[in-house]
């Protein structure tokens, strides 16, 4: 609104572009260190230019299994976002009308958002451990043998490491339904109603097709920001490794543009899933009007 | 957000029940077993329930008497509000300025979309890999060092770069910038642009408009944003591992040690205490907003 060309336009622009390069900068400088020769090292100049370290990814020369941890991350990201759109949508749809609990219920997933994700780690990890010694204690005492000489962790990716991540996920879920419910026209439900739709009819016909384009923006934030977590889910994954484990491992022991490799597949995967989804939601938004 | 009772009367209620109980399963009773646990013994392999203030005691350990200067405890702490401290005035300044651009430099919405999801998109991609890409920039031989080298400004290479308080702060920057502008931006859009025009026509300066009513009006907006990057911060135990080369201390580092040793109970009481200064800076922050009015 304020006139261009003044020097106060200058400065802000300024900034905002230079605010990119430093976002945007230095991942661009891994992806083109990820594509050197064989003799590249971890810095630049750039040495020659192939696809050499994607090959030796690919072999898993010396590295723990990163396929493995990658497919266990996508396995995941998945579930978590398929629970993070049904859990927020239908969490959505409940907050439209006051409910026992309501206020409480907001103010805890609002909570959840900014508790140190540390601490919440740490909670996760001492209630499954808890549940442990209660899972060994009910084997001693009822001498079930499977129990006694078998049982090692209830803690998993999928007990305690995808709830770890829901924490995470769900408020921003829930955030996004109750931006687009203050701004929805109820006046649509309304005359499908009064046309007779049954309370199933009108969210299936009237409220998903208006709502959809927000909901592939939470499942977005679902699947990304689960396949990316680390702080909350450090704690809780058991035995297993997802991705960002093991690259936080491989932060201290790898000398060569192997992790520029991994970093820039990891990243194209979040390309891939940000463009398929914000494609997606464009599409849906032109073919409303 | 206003619950309103409209003419759709189904009663959904129960709609939120899954939701609340992950968060029943996965945040409340966490919480409540650390406090809880924070008051029992242990040993190298076990935790053993009890009711002592020992793990408490261990904390502040020399921090009330006299001699040898700051306790480990308090040391920390300092060291934490520091990299808060830096980071939030970073964030905030820088924020501020990108949300303002966008907000009142930018007049096409498709640009403006466009130009908020340049600044999004990085929020969605790894942290870890985030960080690792500084280390080609900022490396004993990375690209600042050598463009520096090469103009003749330094003889040798800056070592305080990488693996410093330095890159730490920046590493912070970088990762949670995102959290203000977009407070910041959701409270600048909301304001009425007339109100801008009149002081514009009335004669006041660009300095005075930004002063005088676009920082007051998107005064929740950075609250919001501020909260946010605080708590990240306070928290913070990769970052600053990873960024700081695992030299620096955080009262997230020291919970994440205790845990890797199975010191549960410690790692509790430490938690309990982050918690406790976390919701208090939380609370004197919030005592300026009402943050359901934003949504």
């Amino acid at each position: 609104m304020f006139r261009k060309n003044t020097f106060g336009y200058y400065l802000f622009l300024s900034i905002f572009i230079s605010f990119v390069i430093f976002l945007y900068g230095p991942i661009f400088s891994i992806i083109s260190l990820s594509f050197q020769g064989p003799d590249g090292g971890l810095v630049f100049p750039l040495q020659g230019f192939s696809i050499h370290w994607f090959k030796e990814l690919w072999n898993g020369s010396g590295l723990v299994d990163i396929g493995a941890s990658f497919r266990r991350s996508i396995a995941l990201g998945f579930l978590v976002m398929l629970l993070t759109v049904t859990l927020s949508v239908a969490a959505g749809l409940a907050f439209r009308r006051n409910f026992f609990g309501a206020n409480i219920l907001f103010y805890v997933a609002v909570a959840s958002l900014i508790v140190p994700s540390i601490v919440l780690s740490l909670g996760i990890a001492l209630e499954f451990r808890i549940i442990d010694n209660i899972i060994l204690w009910i084997g001693k005492s009822l001498e079930i043998k499977q129990i006694e000489d078998n049982f090692q962790t209830s803690l998993g990716m999928y007990t305690s490491g995808f709830g770890a991540q829901l924490t995470w996920t769900l408020p921003f879920g829930l955030l996004i339904m109750f931006a687009i419910f203050n701004r929805f026209d109820r006046s649509f439900e309304e005359a499908a109603k009064d046309l007779g739709a049954s309370s199933y009819q009108t969210f299936r016909y009237v409220v998903f097709p208006i709502i959809l384009p927000s909901i592939i923006g939470i499942a977005l934030f679902g699947f990304t920001l689960s396949y990316d977590e680390l702080a909350r889910s450090s704690q809780v994954m058991g035995a297993t490794n997802t991705l960002p484990l093991d690259l936080r491992g491989l932060t201290t022991t790898v000398t060569t543009p192997i992790i520029y490799a991994l970093g820039t597949i990891t990243t194209a995967v979040s390309f891939f899933v940000i463009g398929l989804s914000l494609g997606l939601v464009f599409l849906f938004n032109r073919r409303k009007f | 957000m206003q619950f309103s009772s409209g003419k759709i009367k189904p009663h959904v209620g129960w709609l939120a029940l899954p939701f609340a109980l992950v968060f029943f399963a996965y945040f409340v009773l966490p919480l409540v077993l650390t406090i809880i646990v924070s008051f029992w013994d242990y040993t190298d392999y076990a935790i053993i329930p009890a009711l002592i203030l020992d793990n408490y005691i261990y904390i502040f350990d020399g921090c009330f008497s006299n001699e040898g200067g700051l306790c480990l405890t308090l040391k920390t702490y300092l060291s934490t509000f520091f990299f808060c401290f830096f980071t939030w005035l970073i964030t905030l300044v820088l924020g501020f300025c990108v949300a303002y651009f966008l907000a009142f430099y930018v007049n096409s919405i498709p640009l403006q979309v466009c130009l908020f999801l340049v600044c999004t998109i990085p929020f969605w991609t790894s942290n870890v890999i985030r960080m690792v890409s500084w280390i080609p920039l900022l490396g004993r031989n990375g690209l600042v060092n050598e463009f520096f080298l090469s103009l003749g400004i330094i003889d040798q290479p800056i070592e305080w770069l990488l693996y410093s308080s330095f890159s730490v702060i920046l590493a912070l920057v970088h990762l949670y910038t995102l959290f203000m502008i977009v407070p910041i931006f959701n409270s600048m859009i909301r304001i009425d642009r007339s109100i801008v025009e009149a002081a514009y026509d009335a004669g006041a300066s660009h300095r005075q408009i930004i002063f005088n009513i676009i920082i007051p009006l998107s005064k929740t907006g950075i609250i919001i944003g501020s909260i946010f990057v605080v708590t990240v911060v306070m928290g913070d135990f990769l970052t600053i591992g990873i960024m700081g080369g695992q030299q620096l201390a955080s009262v997230g580092k020291i919970i994440n040690t205790e845990m890797n040793y199975l010191q549960f109970p410690g790692a509790a009481a430490n938690a309990v205490i982050l918690l406790i200064i976390t919701i208090f800076i939380i609370y004197v922050m919030t005592r300026f907003i009402d943050i359901r009015k934003e949504l």
